[in-house]
This record gives structure tokens, C-alpha cells and sequence, in this order.
């Protein structure tokens, strides 16, 4: 019963989406207010659809109803019941219905919170967000119905593949589907302002909350992936260039471009034809990614089933979106006529040589992860295209983009000049070369690293200054500096936070550029020396969990003798499926994360695989700054409900 | 006037940004392209030594060595990578991956040495014992010993071209 719920609450959802999407755009064409008032019911109604379709799923899962095909197909009884739910979205069918729940979200929150919009504006960007919603209902109930039913029942599920039993499921996909549909919000609002033939200042504050909202969990959904990763792959790494991995870059490069130049758009109203098309890049950008995720192009953990139906049926909703919103866009977009003139030397100039530079890394990384599948479609040769390329051609852009990325806020609007900002970050400057030379004098001939904690002391010490120097240190007196601080709008700490964690990544980044392993076998009761320590092998024993059996390996960590700790790391065999994850185990102190892997045992001795990665765990602490100052930043009142902040009472000390 | 030539710094600081990036890609793209061959491939033409590549197929049955440690410790296997028509022998000095065993599709990266054997440097890990990486099922389909719609590719012993006992056939 429940299972025929969710699939008629699909219908459900695909018919309200057909009158959202087009209701409201011939309301908003005849100035019809009647029309253009169904859509944000429409759009509520369309929410509650879905997320019953996506309730009656997760019971389904929960209580492993094994008639339905998708249950049988990636649950099991034995598996904890965290992991029944999350294994809701651990497949293709269920991941696309979070991704359309997340969107009818998204609608919803724009129906409910947009009511300030002018009625045209919101009516169209629903009716968009109601065509994009279609799309994604055809393809599920089409092509990948989760609640086909299967008859007779067999007696348990076949598991979901252990890698992703894990609390990474619970996290990481939603947020970064809420990142991903987050950007179709800025589409829609794209897609509305050329149908409208209208850009302005109003316009860059609408997109800008979204594109910061989208921006934040986009972060947070790569680095919690990274992550995952990192702590369950066992291979002591934390981003591999995988394709998949680039697709989940390439929006946020691109949204992160759009970020900075809806800021321009609003304040300055010039930008605006650039911000539109990288508005609808970043989720042209998105789609891609879900196309080469989940059409079975690519292989990985990702890919859950390839079907070649489904691949060419979201290559063709890539088709219609795309094609349709760039012709769209080459047809009206000449009749926008550019205002707000800017010198080149200004933070307007800044932010165009901040997009232009994220737009080439975006290019790069895009031609990277493409080109091996045009080869082997068009020539039938296969290559591969791995970590050295990526960093040889992204990394001398990123250089000139971190060094803009502390000079860029602190230049004034239309006009600056270059000198009287170098100057005031001078001290940043002498940090930066400082860490490079210490890299170099402690760390040995590590060029690039040295260059890395270059880099992110700048950016921390460039955040520090653009602060200080809004709040006038060194011009005014100390007490009077706070107040002003305090005062400062919360979008301006955001900026200054979000570059600062995007320092702080760095600076793990450039930690885990000296990072060293050892590999070695050891009998129990021998120990090897390590990054300082002596690492002692206590003994391997058989340990049974929930739904596999596990070796699992007691290592002592001793420092001078004392003992630092004990680290276990096991290899799990999952009987179900025949499967094998190793899982490693770490011991972080924040400076330096201690990993340790077990391979296999032969001849009575285990291979042992030692890790010392220094700085680790701020990469993705870094990851969580930035989501931070995203927050904080959209917590401003300017941004969040779209008005000019009230006047605030000036400081008076 | 100052539009215009507000127009043409940007353009110029477009043609800067994409001929920049266009360059590096070229430049990265010439040294860091990692082609895919089978063993069949090599058998047919040797590659340049020196350059890295790809080899994959299938660990041959019956051809896995463990072999002590090097130097530094390091536990080191020799296997047989094969397509069902050539093999070449592989050395790989560290831990194969989890799913790694006889008859398992297998990607390895590395160089060829003027000997005929083929030194990795990673072995790729996999992540399900029915995962068969796609170059591999290409070069089965390529050296005709595999036809995908019948179904999942059949055990290495049936088609393994080294017979035990008799010394290997050599890639070269």
C-alpha cells in the first residue's frame, strides 16, 4: 500500500509540476494575477507530493519491505537501522528523488519566502523551476521507478555495498544536492530575468542569497565527501581528480564566480549579461554533473547502475535545458544594455579578474575530465587523465587567483588604486614569504608546499587586514576599532571568513604536500619506526560486526617509549555481496593525522601501511569556514530579506 | 572612448585568461596522458620505455608470486596480466589492493621495463568483486574472448593461455 502511495504521490507531483510550469509563465505573459498567484501554491503542493513519495520509500526501507525491487535490490535486514534510511538515497532511483525533494524544496522556500518579489519575476521563476522539476519526474517515474514492486517476495535484500555504510551517506548527498539544486534556483531566476528583458540591482539581490546558499552546502557536500573519502577509502588521500569528483568542482567553480559577480551586479548593477550566463553555466554545470554520475558514463562508487536508457534520457534533458537557456540567452541577452561604468584598477575589475580566472581553472578541469570520454567515443582509445595533469594546469591559475583573493576586497568600488592597498598588506606579504622560506629551511626542497603555506598565510593574513582596515585600526583609537568591528556588516566578516577558510584548506593542502608513508611487514609483538614513533604490532584478532566479520589489528603507538595510543585498523568481509573494505584507523591531533592501514597477512606477518599526514584535518576545517562565512553572510538582513539594512545608530565612544 | 576601452581591456584579459588556459592544458595534456593498453597491444607493438601507461586485463590464474620484500621493505608480487591472447609479466612492490586475487579484471599504472616486465606503481583498487573495469572489458571484447550480453565474463582458468608447467608465452 505504502510503496503505491509514494508512486501516486510521483504522478501527483509530475502532473502539479506540469500546471507550475506553465500556468504561472501565461499569467506573468498576460499580466494575469490570478495565474501568477497559483504558482506558489503549486509549488508548495508539488513539495508535499514529493516528500511523501520520498516518506513512503524511506518506510519502505525501514521496515525492508522486500517486495518492492529497489528494497531488494540495495537493503538488508541485518543492516543498522541508520543505514536502512540513509540507504533511502544509497541508489540511483532513491538519490534521484532526494534530488527532485531537494528541488521541490527549493520551489517551496521560493514560493513561501519570495512573496517580496515582484509577482512576475516569482511567477516565472517558479513556472522555470516547475519545467526543471518535470523533467526530472519524467525521468524517475519513466525510467527509474523506485516503487516497482517484485513478486513473489524473496526472503531478504542483496545489501547496499558496504563502502557506503557509513554516516558519509547521511550527509554527504544531501548537502551536496542541495548545492547542486540550489543553482537551478539561480537558473530560474536567470532564465526569468532575459525572458523578462530585465536585469538590475533588485534582480542581484534575489540571486545572490540563493548563490550564496547553494554555494555553502555545495562546499560542505564536497568537503564531507573528500572527507568520507579520505577516512573510508583507506588510501590515505583525500581528493583524487576523479571524474566524479570534478563534477561536483565544476558547479562549484563556476558558482563560485557567480557569488562574487552578483555582488557587482547588486552594488554596482554592471556584470549583469556575464552574471546571467554564469548563472546559467553553474547549473548547466550541475546537470553535467548529474549526467556523467548517474547515466553510468563513468564508473565508481558513484554510479550505482548503468542503463543506457536512462543515460541518454537525462542527456537529453541536459539538451533541452542548456540548449534552451543559452539560446534563450543569445537571443535577449544583446537587448540588456550595460550600466555602471568601472576603471579596470577597482574591486569591480577585481572581481572580473577573480571570475575570469575561476572560469579558466573551470575550463581546465572541464577539457580534463571530458576529453578521455570524447577520445574513446570518437577514436575508440582509451587514456586516462590523472592528478599530475589537473595539477600541472590548475595550479599556476590558482596562484594569480589567491593573490588577487586578498587584494580584491580591500579595493574601493570603481576607482582604486593598487599601491595604498599593497601597502596596507604589506605584513601579509612578509607572513607569506616567511612560511615559504621556513617550509623550505624545515621541511626540506618542497617547493610547492612551501608556495601552499605561502599562499594561505596570505589569504589569512589579507583577511585579517581587509577587517582591520574596515574597522579603521590605525586610524582611530582601539575601543572606537571594536565598536567598529561590531558594527561592520555581517556580509563583510562573511567575505573576510570565507576567504580566511579558504586559506585555511590551504594550508592543509600544503601540509598534506609533505605528507609520507611507510609500508611494511610485521610479525605480532615486532614494531617498525615511523615519523618519529615506534609502532608496535600487538596482535591480530577475528571480531564479528552487525552484518560482516572483520581481522582487526591492535597497534601501540609509542613515543620515547610511553604510549601514545593504540590505533586499530581492520579489514571488514562483508559475506553479502563478497566484499572487503579496509578500514583504517586514525589518531589526529590537529597538527599531524596519524593513519594506519592494514593490508594483508601472509607467512604469519601483516602488511602494515603507515601514514603521517601532517596538517589533515584542516582541509575540510577550512571547507567548514568557508560554508561558515556563507551563513553568516546570507545572515545579513540586507541579503536575507532583500532591503537595505535599517539605519544603524552610529558608534558613539 | 572610455567604454570602448573599457571593453577592450576586458577582452584582452579574456584572450590572456583562455590562451593561458588553453596552454597549460596542452602542455599538462602532453606530459601527463596516461594511455590504456591490453596485453595484446603490447604483444602487437612495444610501447616507448620510460613512459608511463596503463595495463590492464585480467591476474592471470595460477601466476600470482609473492616474493619477499625489497630493500625498504616493501612486500613485492609478481603476476600475469592477460586479455586470453597475450600476457605480460607485472611487478608491483607494495599492497594490492583488497578485491586483488586470480581472475579479477585488473588496472595497474606503470613503465616497461627493456626486459618484457611490466614495473606498476599502483595496482587500482576496486570496489565489488562483480566490478569489471571497463578497459579490461574492452580488451576482452577487442581479443575476442568475452561477449558481454551473455553475460558476466568467464572465470580466468577457462581461457587463461598459460598452461602450468610450460613456460610462459611472452608479451614481446
Amino acid at each position: 500500500m505504502i510503496p503505491e502511495l509514494g508512486h501516486f504521490a510521483l504522478i501527483l507531483a509530475a502532473m502539479l509540476s506540469i500546471a507550475q510550469s506553465s500556468l504561472p509563465m501565461i499569467g506573468a505573459h498576460r499580466a494575469d494575477a490570478r495565474l501568477m498567484g497559483s504558482a506558489a501554491p503549486l509549488a508548495l503542493a508539488g513539495f508535499l507530493a514529493v516528500a511523501t513519495a520520498f516518506g513512503a520509500l524511506m518506510w519502505s526501507y525501514a521496515s525492508n519491505d522486500t517486495t518492492v525491487a529497489n528494497v531488494v535490490a540495495n537493503s538488508h535486514s541485518a543492516k543498522p537501522m541508520l543505514f536502512k534510511l540513509t540507504g533511502t538515497w544509497g541508489n540511483h532511483e532513491g538519490s534521484m528523488i532526494l534530488w527532485v525533494m531537494v528541488l521541490a524544496a527549493c520551489s517551496a522556500s521560493v514560493a513561501a519566502f519570495g512573496r517580496r518579489l515582484p509577482s512576475a519575476l516569482q511567477a516565472r521563476v517558479l513556472a522555470v523551476l516547475g519545467m526543471i522539476s518535470l523533467g526530472f519526474l519524467a525521468f524517475i517515474i519513466l525510467t527509474s521507478n523506485p516503487f516497482e514492486r517484485v513478486w513473489p517476495p524473496p526472503a531478504d535484500g542483496q545489501g547496499l555495498n558496504p563502502l557506503l555504510q557509513d554516516i558519509g551517506l547521511a550527509i554527504h548527498p544531501p548537502l551536496l544536492y542541495t548545492g547542486y539544486v540550489g543553482y537551478a534556483v539561480t537558473f530560474a531566476f536567470a532564465v526569468a530575468a532575459l525572458i523578462e528583458g530585465r536585469v538590475d540591482a533588485a534582480w542581484g539581490r534575489w540571486v545572490r542569497p540563493w548563490s550564496l546558499a547553494a554555494w555553502s552546502f555545495l562546499t560542505m557536500g564536497i568537503a564531507i565527501g573528500s572527507w568520507w573519502a579520505y577516512y573510508e577509502l583507506g588510501w590515505g588521500g583525500y581528493w583524487f581528480w576523479d571524474p566524479v569528483e570534478n563534477a561536483s568542482l565544476l558547479p562549484w567553480l563556476a558558482g563560485t564566480a557567480l557569488l562574487h559577480s552578483a555582488i557587482v551586479v547588486e552594488k554596482r548593477e554592471a556584470l549583469k549579461i556575464w552574471t546571467v550566463l554564469l548563472a546559467l553555466l553553474a547549473f548547466a554545470l550541475s546537470l553535467l554533473g548529474t549526467f556523467l554520475v548517474r547515466s553510468g558514463v563513468l564508473n565508481s562508487v558513484h554510479s550505482f547502475a548503468s542503463d543506457p536508457a536512462r543515460g541518454i534520457f537525462i542527456l537529453c534533458l541536459l539538451a533541452i535545458y542548456i540548449v534552451g537557456a543559452f539560446a534563450l540567452f543569445a537571443w535577449r541577452a544583446p537587448s540588456m544594455a550595460p550600466a555602471g561604468v568601472f576603471s579596470p584598477m577597482s574591486r569591480e575589475g577585481a572581481i572580473v579578474l577573480n571570475n575570469l580566472l575561476l572560469c579558466s581553472i573551470c575550463a581546465v578541469v572541464l577539457v580534463g575530465t571530458l576529453y578521455p570520454l570524447f577520445l574513446d567515443l570518437l577514436t575508440d582509445q582509451m587514456i586516462s587523465v590523472g592528478p599530475p595533469f589537473f595539477n600541472a594546469a590548475v595550479g599556476p591559475l590558482a596562484l594569480p587567483l589567491i593573490m588577487g583573493m586578498a587584494v580584491g576586497p580591500m579595493m574601493a568600488w570603481k576607482r582604486a588604486a593598487l599601491w595604498p592597498v599593497l601597502q596596507r598588506l604589506w605584513w601579509a606579504a612578509c607572513l607569506a614569504l616567511l612560511a615559504f622560506i621556513l617550509t623550505l629551511a624545515f621541511a626540506g626542497w618542497h617547493v610547492l608546499s612551501a608556495l601552499g603555506f605561502a599562499a594561505s598565510f596570505w589569504l589569512l593574513g589579507g583577511a585579517v587586514a581587509d577587517i582591520a582596515d574596515r574597522s579603521g585600526l590605525g586610524r582611530t583609537r582601539l575601543a572606537n576599532v571594536f565598536h567598529r568591528a561590531r558594527g561592520l556588516p555581517r556580509s563583510a566578516w562573511g567575505a573576510a571568513i570565507a576567504h580566511a577558510g579558504m586559506g585555511v584548506t590551504i594550508l592543509g593542502i600544503s601540509g598534506m604536500g609533505l605528507a609520507t608513508e611507510k609500508l611494511v611487514s610485521v610479525p605480532p609483538g615486532g614494531s617498525t619506526q615511523f615519523a618519529g614513533y615506534e609502532w608496535r604490532l600487538e596482535g591480530i584478532r577475528d571480531v564479528t560486526g552487525p552484518n560482516f566479520t572483520a581481522r582487526r589489528a591492535t597497534v601501540t603507538v609509542l613515543q620515547d617509549g610511553r604510549v601514545l595510543r593504540v590505533m586499530e585498523p581492520s579489514k571488514r568481509f562483508f559475506p553479502l555481496g563478497r566484499t572487503t573494505t579496509t578500514e583504517a584507523a586514525i589518531h589526529t591531533n590537529l597538527v599531524r593525522d596519524l593513519y594506519l592501514v592494514l593490508g594483508e597477512e601472509r607467512d604469519g606477518e601483516a602488511v602494515l601501511r603507515l601514514h603521517n599526514n601532517p596538517l589533515a584535518p584542516w582541509i575540510w576545517l577550512g571547507a567548514g569556514i568557508m560554508a561558515l562565512g556563507g551563513a553568516l553572510s546570507l545572515s545579513d538582513r540586507r541579503i536575507r530579506i532583500a532591503a537595505p539594512a535599517r539605519h544603524r545608530k552610529e558608534a558613539t565612544a | 572612448m572610455t567604454r570602448r576601452r573599457r571593453r577592450l581591456y576586458i577582452l584582452l584579459l579574456c584572450a590572456i585568461g583562455l590562451g593561458s588556459a588553453t596552454a597549460l592544458t596542452l602542455t599538462a595534456f602532453q606530459d601527463n596522458l596516461v594511455f590504456f593498453r591490453s596485453p595484446s597491444d603490447i604483444a602487437r607493438e612495444m610501447p616507448p620505455p620510460g613512459r608511463a601507461f596503463r595495463l590492464g586485463g585480467l591476474v592471470e590464474a595460477g601466476s600470482v608470486e609473492r616474493q619477499g620484500t625489497t630493500a625498504e621493505g616493501r612486500p613485492t608480487i609478481r603476476f600475469r596480466v592477460t586479455d586470453g591472447v597475450s600476457a605480460v609479466s607485472v611487478v608491483f612492490a607494495g599492497v594490492v589492493p583488497d578485491l586483488f586475487r586470480e581472475g579479477q579484471g585488473v588496472v595497474t599504472l606503470g613503465v616497461m621495463s627493456p626486459d618484457g616486465v611490466f614495473r606498476a606503481r599502483e595496482v587500482l583498487a576496486r570496489h565489488d568483486e562483480t566490478y569489471m573495469p571497463p578497459e579490461v572489458a574492452d580488451a576482452l571484447k577487442r581479443s575476442g574472448h568475452w561477449n558481454p550480453s551473455q553475460g558476466a565474463a568467464p572465470p580466468a582458468a577457462t581461457w587463461n593461455t598459460l598452461e602450468p608447467g610450460r613456460p610462459a608465452r611472452s608479451g614481446t
